[in-house]
């Protein structure tokens, strides 16, 4: 018999039940909640007269609304004022610990719960947020889910599931100076296409996956969704475990020596077998950039925009029509020509130390061009905002003409007040590049922090690889 | 959750591919704190011409002409066809609720995306995978003929067609028992709580860290 995945093992270990008609119940060790897919799953308890089965296996934090402005004055906008302050007296009712708006450690889910070592190897996390995957770079198996079933999590601690099919996404090699994590996500993303994961859990694997930081294999993970897979994974290695250690709601003592010693096994058996495999070159990936409305829509920034008329699938070019009628943007462009008004540095994707690093890095001595009307960077958490400072990153984007804001999803999706004006173009550093995303009519184009970075000060997209050092004075 | 045996209902054609759960429902509407009332902001920037807010009068809003659901042929739709990979990107179960407000009970493509089918399930919406060539010639049929309608049959897992032909369509054992009765997962779950018990005893003991109670 061949060995097991990654993935096999986290489902056979959480496996509570196979029912005969081929469901399976399977146990869900954590839950991460936010303010928006929460309200109702909660209202649904109380309809049903039911209670939260273990309120320590939740976290909270409210992020798609928040205000990424001073947070002194509360919420402005009440709609969403009402959202936050229901998840505040959700979690006041059933005990359930929320880092509120005001909280230091308040932040994105998927930037928090890494950070307070509330993600673990080797368990199952949920979170009604299709980004959960995020936490598979733990080899945690964790994935997004609809608000049923966050209300069925918070009452039965297990959901029914299919066990979906393996696939193997391997990048061997090494990056080139300058090319990044996202650059990674985004070039598996044009190959695969935005439904090629789907039905399927994936492994990245390989020496070029395995070279990168928590923090990178977390940005590869984050957008396995965007290949159309729940699931995204790495397996455990000693970097996990270093990276797991100390934090809050990590193991403690004994505790921790029983944990590192059961996460040993957290990896595919060399002879496991996958359903499906896609294998690319680490050195054969540029940086990229997205020309259209969805994240397989991606080009090499040396690249041209694509034509329409070269495709031969009837749909697939009617959607690229569609997507360069929408972004503005003429067939065969230089994507250096591709015009920008605002850049976006932020989102659960890339807004942590390591992002902002590489961003200010860029931004180190440059001046955002006049051209751009906004230049903001948003850090995933209180804590990211903190350590940043504490390294001096927030004078140099600031010096830079950059804008410093408060933790929060911002204008990743637009909830909040930050958002783009209909026709303008961003260079975000987000996930989603579906029509009004970053607000309605606007246009986003998905990039790397350092992409981003040099995007804001040469007002264009240039390569990030020919960017000359600045001069020190 | 209200059951789904047997409909036969108007089919409207969404013509494009990777539809997004933002396109079905944008996030301005994801600030309310209930589950309905989502109806008249479905495909909100495409069906009208302004922006929509939360709190809007909808009636009085500038209608998209060219946006299939404003055609008054399509008025009381409750099949939709769609392309593939329908309700990708974010998980929002507003984007089911949204299209079940609206008056939608059957979602017909080639393919979906995964927490989108799931979320269906949970709404009392049946999604229906059928081959492209299937889907071509619904599509086809659709615009062709005004009025068209289709009977979708759970319990035989089959869609008549208007002309008498027969298409069959698979549906998961445990799904369908769940849609067809309309029952509540939870209730479902519940009835295996004993599992559960034995199961999180065993985890207790492996994991001690994970229970912090
Ligand atoms: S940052 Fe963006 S993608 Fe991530 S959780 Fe927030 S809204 Fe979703």
């Amino acid at each position: 018999m061949a060995g097991k995945t990654l993935y096999d093992k986290l489902w056979d270990d959480h496996l509570v039940a196979e029912n005969p008609d081929g469901s399976a119940l399977i146990y869900i060790d954590r839950q991460l909640l936010h303010e928006v897919t929460s309200p109702q799953a909660f209202e649904g308890l109380r309809l049903a007269d039911r209670k939260p089965r273990r309120i320590d296996a939740n976290l909270a934090t409210p992020d798609h609304n928040v205000p990424t402005t001073s947070r002194a004055q509360g919420i402005d906008d009440p709609v969403s004022r009402i959202q936050v302050n229901t998840l505040d007296a959700n979690c006041t009712e059933y005990g359930i610990t929320e880092f509120t708006m005001s909280d230091t450690r308040q932040g994105i889910v998927h930037v928090v719960g890494p950070e307070q070592g509330y993600t673990l190897p080797g368990i199952t996390m949920v979170c009604g947020d299709s980004h959960t995957a995020t936490h598979g770079a733990f080899g945690t198996l964790a994935f997004g889910i609809g608000t049923s079933e966050v209300e069925h999590v918070l009452a039965t601690q297990c959901l029914r599931q299919k066990k979906m099919k393996n696939m193997l996404v391997k990048v061997d090699g090494k990056l080139g100076h300058g090319v990044t994590a996202k650059d990674i996500v985004l070039a598996v993303i044009g190959k695969t296409g935005t439904a090629g994961g789907s039905g399927h859990a994936i492994e990245f694997a390989g020496s070029a996956i395995m070279d990168l930081s928590m923090e990178a294999r977390m940005t590869i993970c984050n957008m396995a969704i965007e290949a159309g897979a729940r699931v995204g994974m790495v397996a455990v290695d000693q970097k996990t475990i270093d990276y797991v250690k100390g934090r809050p709601f990590a193991p403690k003592g004994e505790d921790w020596d029983a944990a590192v010693a059961a996460w040993q096994d957290l990896h595919s058996d060399p002879d496991a077998e996958f359903d499906t495999v896609v294998e690319l070159r680490a050195e054969d990936i540029e940086p990229q950039v997205t020309w259209g409305t969805s994240p397989e829509m991606v080009v090499p920034v040396s690249a041209r925009v694509p034509d329409p008329a070269a495709e031969t699938n009837l749909i697939k070019k009617e959607g690229m029509d569609r997507a360069l009628a929408y972004m503005g943007l003429k067939a065969n462009m230089a994507v250096g020509d591709i015009p920008l008004d605002r850049v976006f540095i932020g989102s659960c994707t890339n807004s942590r130390i390591e992002d902002l690093r590489e961003a200010a890095e860029v931004a180190r001595g440059r001046q955002v061009a006049d051209s751009i009307k906004q230049a903001m960077v948003v850090p995933g958490s209180g804590l990211v905002k903190a350590q940043a400072e504490a390294e001096g990153l927030d004078k140099i984007f600031l010096e830079a003409g950059f804008e410093w804001r408060e933790p929060g999803c911002s204008m990743c999706l637009a909830m909040n007040a930050d958002r783009l004006e209909p026709g303008e173009h961003c260079a975000s550093t987000s996930n989603r590049n579906f029509e009004g995303r970053q607000g309605q009519g606007g246009r986003t184009h998905l990039v790397s922090p350092a992409m981003a970075a040099a995007a804001a000060v040469h007002g264009r997209f240039v390569d990030i690889r020919d960017l000359e050092p600045v001069q020190e004075h | 959750m209200e059951a789904f045996t047997k409909l036969t209902g108007l089919v409207a054609p969404l013509d494009r591919s990777n539809v997004d759960t933002d396109a079905i429902i944008p996030k301005q509407f994801l600030k309310s704190i209930k589950r309905t009332g989502f109806g008249p902001n479905l495909f909100d920037e495409w069906r009208y011409l302004d922006h929509g807010e939360p709190g809007m009068d909808n009636s009085t809003r500038p209608l998209n002409p060219d946006f299939v659901l404003n055609q008054p042929r399509y008025e009381g739709a409750e099949i939709l066809l769609a392309r593939t990979n329908f309700g990708c990107g974010s998980s929002r179960e507003h984007a089911p609720w949204a299209l079940l407000d609206y008056g939608f009970r059957c979602v017909i493509a080639p393919s979906f995306a995964d927490i989108f089918f799931n979320n269906c399930f949970k709404n009392g919406i049946l999604p229906i995978v059928l081959e492209e060539k299937i889907v071509d010639r619904l599509f086809a049929e659709a615009a062709a003929n005004e009025g068209y309608r289709l009977t979708v049959d759970l319990e035989a897992e089959t869609i008549t067609l208007p002309d008498g032909d027969v298409i069959n369509f698979d549906v998961e054992p445990d799904r369908k028992h769940s849609l067809y009765h309309g029952l509540d997962d939870i209730g479902i779950t519940l009835q295996q709580a004993d599992a559960i018990a034995t199961y999180e005893e065993r985890r207790r003991k492996q994991v001690p860290w994970l229970f912090n109670d």
